[in-house]
């Protein structure tokens, strides 16, 4: 018996290396980086739970909400969209050409909730109260309470999503059966639920009209969180996908770059499209509102270098690449998108909120918080390159090819 | 192996942080001796005054036939600092003589040169303000319980409640410390216990539930000498500041501050020199901030609704498709879509 599960944690986690080749093989320079991260991320978990949120942040009774809610809850979750977007698009709206990236995109939403969710939980005060919110005490007319359990939802729906491929790796047919079937359903959930919840984290700002700089205020946070989660989504996929078919291409047998780079190219279309409705909605905004008197000093120019530099730059940018059929624009477009939505989460949580305290007084994060998100940045990727080498993500199991 | 791994690390950096860190570096925005009331842990109002809520609850004693309130006269705060003195005795939070409370009206450099609010160990504070003929104007900050609270409509697990004597209190054990209650608030009131690294609470004036459900006043108004706070009836308390105004012409600005901001607060506010020079925030506007989060939350579930129906359509119509699909064996590829 104990032979038995020796020898399948070795098929299955070592992939047939005994421990000390698998210790040999993973000494890596890309591997040290990465420890040195955790070691320092993990200090500032270990440090923020024995010393407290005061100590290890610079979290203030002004600033209650600081990197942490703002780049790992904020951005983290936008960024962790694909599986709303395209994820989607494949399985509701029948788009096979995409049917590729399925799995990688139902796996990095995946990870992408419950990484959010593990840093969050450093974040919060009373982090072992949290079962409140799902069994005990339930504030009905909270924005907050509405966000918090569709995460829990949509945490169980990406499982579901990526249940198929597990199971592949584990061989069991019967339960992957199972869960194949479920995943049309879960996608169905899942958009309205993902749709939901990003819609619902703009919508936490919607009760601060007094707080929150009027460029930024806006009855219309919940569509622009929406709209961007979608645009900072897709661009996600392109950018993963173009780096994991570079580092994982020997697992893709029938590669065709050109198929490809066409992919790429159609996910760029869609990610303009996003872009021209959100900063068509952004003007309806700033029109309605009758916003100009607020366009000057350094709050307007801000405003502006964030609209034109990581809007509607990209969509250009996304809109030269298709009609000049050139790939590496999609690429380009897709990181300063995804850029811009961090710069906008980060905006609307650490420089607009509060933009009437002076300059020297403003939060920023101490080195903690950074390294925290960071260490928690650092084992997401470390645990998706794990489940990329031995799951069936980027390539079919030849075993369940037919099914697909 | 992961674990082992983890715990070592774990250690190690326990280790390394009691060796590195002796003194906790203090956060920035306060790092400049200011008072302590920022490292304050322990809160025991919270609990106290939850306790006698759930008690009275539970005997299903009947509701305050109508709400109360305190009206804060500005003009006649001397500065002496006794309510804060008060507050922090009741509440149990640290506390000084209170002679060294009453002395800084009169001191150079004193508490008052700096613009101060509410922290973990202090639920009111007074500041100093100077009119523009240069007379120094008193403002007491404290919790405006609202009719509508912001901070119990945004709470996730309802840890707060609006009480129907008035006050708004605040459950510490099924707080999860998220703070949006913080965030929310339009007056920047609730506070946290920062350095707590296991039960940290938000804190923030209780307008002394405790002794208000025992026919007593609130601690700050029961030492207020000057006559600055009156406790009473809010609908009286409204009469009484309109009258104050139309009485003594050109004495007050016209104007009872919190007789409609934000849907109306239980603590109000009459002033000789327009709030927006001491220090009030005049842009929160007359909408209860639980409005802004239900017109959301209604339309977030009217888009879940509609939207659900063409989503289970589309659904169907791709599991019709699939099956139809194993019955043809060859497909072709470029198939168009719905």
């Amino acid at each position: 018996m104990a032979k038995s599960t020796n020898s399948w944690f070795k098929e299955k986690i070592l992939m047939g290396r005994t421990w000390n080749e698998f210790i040999r093989d993973n000494i890596t320079i890309g591997n040290i980086i990465a420890l040195i991260i955790l070691v320092f991320g993990i200090y500032a978990m270990v440090y923020r739970l024995i010393y407290g949120l005061g100590p290890s942040t610079n979290l203030s009774d002004e600033y209650p909400w600081g990197f942490w809610i703002g780049f790992d809850i904020l951005v983290g979750i936008a960024l962790a969209a694909p599986g709303l977007t395209v994820g989607t698009a494949i399985h509701l709206f029948g788009i096979k050409e995409y049917h590729h990236f399925a799995r990688s995109v139902a796996l990095s939403s995946l990870l992408g909730y419950i990484f959010a969710v593990f840093a969050l939980l450093f974040d919060l005060g009373r982090y072992y109260n949290l079962y409140n919110l799902l069994i005990w005490s339930w504030g009905f007319s909270s924005i907050l309470f509405l966000v918090g359990w569709h995460f829990f939802l949509y945490i169980i729906i990406c499982m579901i999503e990526f249940a198929p491929v597990f199971f592949e790796w584990l061989d069991l047919k019967k339960a992957r059966e199972f869960f194949a079937k479920l995943v049309i359903w879960a996608t169905i959930f899942g958009v309205i639920i993902a749709g939901g919840h990003q819609a619902a984290l703009g919508g936490l700002y919607v009760v601060v009209p007094s707080k929150l700089h009027m460029l930024w205020y806006s009855v219309l946070l919940p569509p622009f969180f929406l709209i961007s989660a979608i645009f900072g989504g897709i661009s996600i996929v392109i950018l993963e996908a173009t780096i994991t078919h570079k580092a994982f291409r020997y697992q893709i047998k029938d590669f065709d770059p050109q198929e490809f780079d066409k992919k790429l190219i159609g996910l760029g279309k869609a990610t303009a499209c996003a872009l021209y409705i959100y900063l068509i909605l952004k003007l309806l905004d700033f029109a309605h509102y009758e916003k100009w008197h607020y366009l000057k000093g350094f709050y307007g120019w801000w405003y502006l270098f964030e609209l034109i530099g990581f809007v509607l730059v990209p969509a250009l940018i996304f809109t030269s690449a298709f009609r000049q059929n050139k790939v590496w624009l999609v690429k380009l477009g897709a990181l300063l998108t995804a850029f811009g939505v961090i710069v906008n989460r980060l905006n609307i949580c650490l420089l607009a909120y509060k933009w009437y305290i002076p300059f020297s007084q403003k939060y920023y994060p101490a080195w903690t918080e950074i390294a925290l998100s960071a260490g928690v940045i650092t084992m997401l990727v470390l645990v998706y390159r794990f489940v990329l080498n031995r799951m069936p993500v980027l390539y079919e199991h030849p075993k369940y090819k037919s099914e697909h | 192996m992961k674990l082992s791994r983890r715990n070592f690390l774990k250690g190690a950096g326990a280790l390394i942080g009691s060796l590195i860190i002796t003194k906790p570096t203090i956060s920035l925005a306060y790092s400049k001796g200011e008072a302590p009331s920022i490292y304050t842990t322990g809160n025991k109002a919270n609990a106290k005054n939850w306790k006698i809520y759930e008690e009275r609850k539970k005997k299903r004693l009947p509701a305050a036939e109508e709400p109360y309130g305190v009206l804060v006269d500005i003009s006649k705060c001397i500065g002496c600092r006794r309510c804060e003195w008060a507050c922090n005795e009741w509440n149990q939070n640290p506390n000084r003589p209170l002679k060294e409370f009453e002395a800084s009206v009169h001191q150079k450099p004193s508490v008052f040169d700096k613009v101060r609010r509410p922290h973990a160990g202090n639920f009111t504070v007074v500041n100093r303000f100077y009119s523009k003929d240069g007379t120094p104007v008193y403002v007491k900050k404290q919790c405006m319980h609202c009719i509508h609270p912001a901070c119990y409509s945004v709470c996730l697990v309802e840890a707060y409640r609006k009480t129907s004597e008035g006050p708004v209190i605040y459950n510490p054990s099924v707080c999860v410390g998220c703070r949006y209650c913080m965030l929310a608030c339009p007056f920047d009131i609730p506070a946290y216990e920062y350095y707590d690294p296991i039960t940290p609470q938000v804190t923030k004036c209780t307008m002394c539930y405790d002794r208000i459900v025992e026919g007593k006043v609130p601690a700050c108004v029961e030492i207020c000498t000057g006559g600055a706070l009156l406790f009473g009836k809010r609908s009286e308390l409204l009469k009484i500041s309109h009258e104050r105004i139309t009485q003594n012409p050109g004495k007050y600005v016209d104007h009872v501050y919190g007789e409609k901001e934000v849907g109306g607060t239980s603590w109000l506010y009459i002033s000789p020199v327009p709030f927006e020079e001491i220090g009030f925030f005049v842009n929160v506007g007359e909408t209860p901030i639980p409005e802004y989060s239900e017109k959301f939350l209604f339309a977030v579930k009217f888009f879940e609704v509609v939207g659900a129906w063409p989503l289970v359509f589309g659904a169907y119509y791709q599991i019709s498709r699939a099956k139809k699909k194993r019955y043809s064996t060859n497909e072709v590829k470029g198939e168009s879509h719905g």
